[in-house]
């Protein structure tokens, strides 16, 4: 009996690092090969020659939509895919790139006087349902790994994912790492969106937020603590706050 | 009557970020040659102005996914410069030990998923899965195994959590260094294994020589990649030194029309950068494993076929497993400690240099005195090899055009050219040209 055809994946990627991709190879043997086996991998430019222009079951993007001519490729992305999924923090919030957002000389600081040369063209970095719907969000600079596999795992079932909306303070508390701000530095914790099992701060850095914020995040007490208990400028304090959050905050 | 040849690669597969090719011979006349650079720009050293010098790492680290440790090295060292803070013994030698997974783990995926396909006549890894399960399993083990390695010291390896300025956030245990140096210590026949296929495929690397300007870091101690200063070499082997601080006066940035990143050039109209050219300049301090695998397979500096850039990458992941075994050792019986961050001891400009998988690194900072960055720039690698590879074009079309080669043919030489030099193209379109304010 010829066997059932297996659902097909593609790998789209706007403006990013690609970090996303990497930590898509970095399963390892067992966890990959067995994935292999449950899904066809069709399109994969970093990794693969072959595309399939015809319709895919689902398709993941990375990066930024940062240019009016990538409206249409996300459009041809959503018009082919059954099921999209924006991988890592550019795609799902704008990420580290709509720090730009807030400045109006980005272009010429970099190009200086070949600022205007219209290849260099760059307009505000926005997350990819800017231009197209998307069906889940896999949040995180980069992105978690293990919950793109959640994701997958669960559309592989029939099932869907439920990304938690609490914030990361809980997932430090529950694995007992000590608070930031008792070690003298500060966090964004408070206001972060969990799923990722807090690594930052057990690895003794501060959260920055690059899941999001939950929602309604209490910004202005995040700036108060920050100068109050952390002895940040305000202007730092507000700075710190867009970290990976630009898009989220005024 | 003459050629006619059309070839268009629209976003090139199996490197890292968007480039193309384009050539157009009519009648055996080459109308254009070129290899474009379309990335989509991002600004970062226009991102990090008023930032905290704690956090300019996490930030252009965000540069590159695939070299995020070379950034984040290359970033805490500047701003280290630029702050007068001296590190410990101890953070050297784990930041050299985490460089080296860098380099290991990104040649692992160069050679065995982007490169060998080509050479096995494969338009993918996956589709080698079939045929090549082996190999396919076997590079990914590798490619595990250096993800773990780099993790335990950088907290993970997309976006390393604990280098920072002054040191580390958090040191791995002695346990967990035994542990991992065990794990690397098992996969020695796995390296073997890698040698005999690359020596198996080695016949198929294309041969074409194109000599040209070779730069990397050099340092007294060892084959330079966490630190030392810029050495270029020619094919005549004569040599010239440049400082990291004067590290504008040999990268020359320059604007093209066919690139959103800035070329570079230095004593000719380009250089190379990456491991053949770390190969060409500095490889009396290889591993001895290292050389007897090079010699095996005839490669000796100065080497000019571009294409073996990737049997220099697999050369380079001898001399890192094996350094990296020295390194454990050294660390193992050292002990690690947890030290406090070394301070600031002033405010100002700094810049470094670090050998990244695809080639030397220049980040640059200045600070003010409440430590928020006022002025950047990045020079990465594969910027500095955009004017190369064309140069390499420009020589390697006439040849195949002389040759009785398809179209079709043409197009997989000059992609896998681009392949060989292994672009981080994503990395590339973040450079600027700021006067700093002294």
């Amino acid at each position: 009996m010829p066997e059932a055809p297996k659902p097909t994946l593609a790998f789209f990627d706007f403006a990013s690092c690609e970090g996303c991709q990497i930590e898509f190879t970095n399963y390892g043997d067992e966890a990959t090969l067995e994935l292999l086996k449950h899904i066809d991998i069709v399109e994969f430019r970093e990794a693969m020659t072959e595309t399939s222009p015809g319709r895919i079951d689902i398709a993941l993007v990375e990066g930024s939509f940062t240019r009016e001519e990538d409206r249409a490729r996300l459009q041809d992305i959503r018009h082919r895919a059954k099921v999209v999924i924006a991988y890592g923090a550019c795609a799902c919030t704008g990420g580290i790139n709509a720090l730009k957002n807030h400045q109006d000389d980005f272009a010429e600081y970099v190009y200086g006087a070949d600022a205007s040369m219209p290849h260099l063209r760059s307009g505000t970095a926005r997350p990819i349902s800017a231009a197209i719907k998307v069906d889940y969000e896999v949040l995180g600079c980069p992105m978690s790994k293990e919950e793109l596999l959640n994701v997958l795992s669960n559309l592989l079932h029939g099932t869907r994912y439920i990304a938690p909306t609490y914030p990361v303070c809980v997932q430090c508390k529950r694995r007992e790492t000590v608070c930031r701000f008792d070690e003298g530095d500060y966090c964004m914790g408070q206001v972060a969106r969990a799923g990722c099992g807090a690594p930052c701060p057990a690895d003794g850095i501060p959260c920055e937020a690059c899941r999001g914020f939950v929602e309604d995040a209490n910004l202005p007490a995040l700036e108060k603590v920050l100068v109050e208990r952390a002895g940040f400028s305000q202007t730092r304090a507000v700075g710190k706050s867009r970290m990976f959050t630009a898009n989220l905050r005024s | 009557m003459g050629q006619n040849i059309h070839i268009d690669v629209h976003h090139l597969t199996r490197v890292e970020g968007h480039g193309n090719i384009l050539v157009n011979v009519t009648d055996g006349v080459v109308e254009q040659c070129e290899w474009q650079v379309p990335e989509a720009p991002r600004f970062f050293e226009a991102m990090v102005r008023g930032r905290h010098y704690s956090e300019v790492a996490r930030i252009v680290s965000r540069i590159c996914g695939i070299c995020s440790i070379g950034h984040t090295l290359a970033s805490v060292k500047a701003t280290e410069t630029a702050l007068g803070i001296e590190i410990t013994p101890q953070t050297r030698k784990l930041r050299t030990l985490l460089k080296h997974a860098e380099n290991f783990d990104s040649h692992v995926l160069h050679v065995y998923i982007l490169v060998a396909p080509d050479l096995l006549g494969a338009p993918s890894a996956f589709a080698l899965v079939p045929t090549h399960a082996e190999v396919v399993a076997r590079a990914l083990r590798l490619k595990r195994l250096a993800h773990e390695w780099g993790s335990l010291i950088g907290g993970r390896t997309t976006h390393p959590t604990t280098v920072l300025p002054g040191g580390f956030s958090k040191v791995p245990t002695v346990a967990e260094l035994e542990a991992m140096r065990a794990k690397l210590a098992e996969a020695v026949p796995d390296l073997d294994a890698t040698l005999a296929t690359i020596t198996a495929l080695a016949p198929a690397i294309p041969a074409f020589q194109r000599p040209t300007e070779y730069m990397a870091l050099t340092s007294d101690e060892e084959y330079g990649l966490y630190d030392g200063y810029i050495q270029t070499i020619l094919a005549d082997g004569s040599r010239a030194r440049y400082e990291v601080a004067d590290y504008r006066s040999c990268t020359n940035e320059y604007v093209s029309p066919q690139s959103t990143a800035k070329f570079t050039k230095n004593r000719l109209d380009s250089y190379a950068v990456g491991a053949l050219a770390r190969f060409n300049v500095n490889y009396d301090q290889l591993h001895p494993k290292a050389k007897e695998f090079a010699e095996s397979l005839g490669m000796s500096p100065v080497c000019t076929n571009p294409y073996f850039n990737s049997v220099a990458q697999v050369v380079e992941i001898v001399h890192s497993a094996y350094e990296a075994l020295r390194l454990f050792d050294e660390l193992i019986a050292d002990g690690v400690v947890e030290e406090p961050l070394v301070q600031p001891s002033r405010w100002g400009t700094g810049a470094s240099a670090v050998e990244v998988p695809r080639g030397i690194l220049f980040h640059e900072y200045a600070y003010d005195d409440e430590g928020l960055c006022t002025d950047a720039n990045c020079i990465i690698p594969t910027n500095q090899n955009h004017a190369n590879i064309q140069a390499d074009f420009d020589a390697l079309l006439p040849e195949l055009m002389a040759s009785e080669k398809t179209e079709d043919e043409m197009r997989l030489a000059l992609e896998m050219l681009v392949r060989a030099y292994d672009p981080c193209i994503s990395c590339s379109t973040h450079n600027l040209d700021v006067e700093f304010i002294r």
